[in-house]
């Protein structure tokens, strides 16, 4: 390939047909925080690395970070994406949240949740959210790879949860946010989520878990 | 490439343009000729000829019987319809036959059948190619089986069916048979008695007619319930004013398509050829999806691993050209089009599809600038992507290129 692929996204022929904000299109056509090679990403030296999704369900993430173990931050973050343009540019945009200024603590970083990247990118399509809703999970596992690795065990943050897709690694707590957030049926939830996408079996478990919740929260019924 | 905004426009299975000849035969019925083909003075009936003219026109090119075989509707989702419920509520009950890779205008009216009217559905399977085997139809032919609907050409991979075969059944049987075949006018035979077809949907909006117009045939023998009750105009099966502009459009559009579509089979083959061949030996982990010859000449359907179609599509995009994808993403629901599945492929590539159809203004040029562009755009999303298929453990059928 001979020439470099640089795309600057164009405003005149598209706003009708693509309905992405300027800047999930700039994240998408010009991801931040990418390995340059095959070579770069094969011998990588991280400290934390963690990974979510099946390229079954549609989306994939791989997230390596690099931290300050004095200032407990996190300095560098590389990753892989497999999805749509939505997926890509949110992954793309939370390294950059994550490492931007003097890098975010740890901690902070564990609690970033999907709607701190959706804001962060000025919005996703309301049917294209679900495709933003892995990353935060891989990095998390990257963070507590990170933990693990510096003998901080204790810091650790185990999903109290239940694993109830183990494709997408979705929990009942998961599920318990989707209802809270107003998910009624299975689709709502799989919208919010991508439970049992690619594993259909699920779906009686998280019908189940959807009612507890419903009646939980809602009331009877 | 941004100050080069040639379209590229390569997804004539959604929709074509209007053709010039087609715009030229409706122009006079907007303003000059807009009598109401129901009333009884000169203006009306000059109308009323327009629209028999048309619908003598479809009746020979389809090779029907009667001129009240041919009904016009508002467009090939609404002649499904009227075709499938129509009957459906004529019988009342019953068994209807149908395949895995239906049209939605097809599989959404079963669903409504089944879910709420008690109708049962048999959807017999098709091959890694996406063909039915009407001995598969056979077997699934019940006592009360009502209807058999089964497509003749597929939106997605271009697949066709061997209609005259299931035809050739479904009389055995004496159960109706009605085919989808917007796709596969302009490119395949229409006769219906070659077919063995008792009902058969065409629409406008694919053969560079009017968007808006559709066409039902039914064999006269058969009693259908209309959709919608009023005037009784279309011998009583569609009320409301006939739309005659789109009407002589459509008749124009169809002769137009059916007259030349061998010589245009010839060169979207030889143009298809050239993608197909540009793309799958250029890009590493790349193959073809649908029948390798009995195949929609326009139609080429490529699955690239490794990466997701939305986002190549989107890119795709930004180069001018515009194609169409079976990823998840670019569908209502979560999971990729269930055409690519029901033709046994795996989730993991199923994402991963392009759809390419071809048109009339389809030039070598615009082929040879996608087998230049996609192998940069592959190359680079496949950089961020932690996937790699292996697709020599995964059953993807035909030839691959590893």
């Amino acid at each position: 390939m001979s020439k470099k692929l640089t795309i600057v996204p164009s405003h005149h022929t598209l706003d009708e047909g693509w309905f992405y904000t300027d800047i999930v299109k700039d994240h998408f056509f010009n991801p931040r925080n990418i390995f340059i090679s095959e070579e770069e990403a094969s011998t990588y030296k991280y400290d934390g690395v963690g990974m979510v999704g099946s390229p079954a369900c549609g989306d994939m993430m791989k997230i390596w970070i690099k931290c300050d173990e004095e200032n407990d931050t996190i300095t560098e973050c590389k990753w892989q994406t497999f999805g749509c343009a939505s997926a890509i540019a949110s992954t793309s945009m939370m390294s950059v949240m994550i490492t931007e200024e003097e890098g975010m603590s740890t901690g902070d970083a564990m609690k970033l949740k999907p709607r701190d990247i959706n804001d962060r990118l000025g919005g996703l399509p309301t049917r294209k959210y679900h495709c933003s809703v892995l990353g935060d999970k891989a990095l998390q596992e990257a963070i507590n790879d990170y933990y693990r690795k510096t003998d901080q065990p204790d810091r650790i943050v185990k999903r109290r949860s239940r694993v109830v897709c183990a494709v997408t690694n979705v929990t009942d707590a998961d599920i318990e946010e989707a209802v809270l957030e107003g998910a009624q049926t299975f689709e709502d939830v799989q919208r919010k989520t991508k439970v049992g996408v690619g594993d259909t079996k699920v779906q009686m478990d998280v019908e189940q878990l959807i009612r507890f919740y419903t009646e939980k929260y809602f009331g009877e019924d | 490439m941004l100050d080069d905004r040639h379209e590229i426009y390569l997804d004539h299975a959604a929709t074509t343009y209007v053709r010039d000849e087609v715009v030229a035969a409706m122009a006079p019925y907007f303003q000059e000729e807009y009598g109401n083909p129901g009333s009884f003075h000169t203006v009306g009936l000059r109308s009323k000829r327009a629209v028999a003219r048309a619908r003598e026109t479809v009746r020979s090119l389809l090779n029907a019987a009667k001129e009240e075989e041919i009904t016009f509707t508002g467009s090939g989702t609404e002649s499904i319809n009227l075709a499938i419920k129509g009957l459906a509520e004529q019988k009342g009950s019953g068994h209807i036959i149908t395949s895995t890779i239906e049209h939605e205008a097809v599989i959404e009216t079963l669903y409504y059948l089944e879910k709420h009217r008690g109708f049962e559905v048999t959807k017999v399977p098709v091959n890694r190619e996406g063909q039915v085997n009407p001995e598969d139809v056979r077997a699934a032919i019940r006592p009360d089986t009502i209807l058999v609907t089964i497509m003749y050409a597929n939106n997605e991979v271009g697949t066709i069916q061997p209609i005259a075969q299931i035809g050739a059944i479904c009389k055995e049987h004496e159960v109706p048979f009605h085919t989808d075949a917007c796709q596969a006018a302009g490119a395949l035979e229409l006769d219906i008695e070659k077919l063995n077809v008792d009902m058969l949907t065409l629409n406008g909006s694919k053969i560079y007619g009017p968007k808006g117009v559709g066409v039902l045939y039914k064999r006269k023998s058969l009693r259908l319930v209309p959709l919608i009750h009023g005037g009784g105009q279309e011998f009583g099966l569609r009320s409301g004013t006939p739309n005659v502009p789109f009407i002589v459009g459509f008749a124009k559009a169809l002769e137009l398509a059916q007259s030349e579509r061998e010589e245009e089979a010839k060169r979207l083959i030889e143009l298809r050829t050239m993608l197909e061949e540009g793309i799958i030996t250029n890009i590493p982990k790349t193959f073809l999806n649908g029948h390798p010859t009995d195949r929609l000449p326009n139609n080429a359907n490529i699955t690239i691993s490794d990466i997701e179609g939305e986002a190549m599509m989107l890119y795709l995009n930004e180069y001018g050209i515009c194609t169409s994808s079976g990823s998840a993403c670019t569908s209502q629901s979560l999971d990729p089009s269930h055409v690519i599945l029901a033709m046994g492929l795996p989730y993991e590539v199923a994402h991963g599809t392009l759809r390419f159809t071809l048109g009339r203004k389809t030039t070598k040029e615009d082929i040879q600038k996608i087998i230049d562009t996609l192998p940069e755009i592959v190359e680079k999303l496949r950089k961020i992507s932690p996937v790699r298929v292996n697709l020599v453990t995964l059953n993807t059928g035909g030839q691959i290129n590893v």
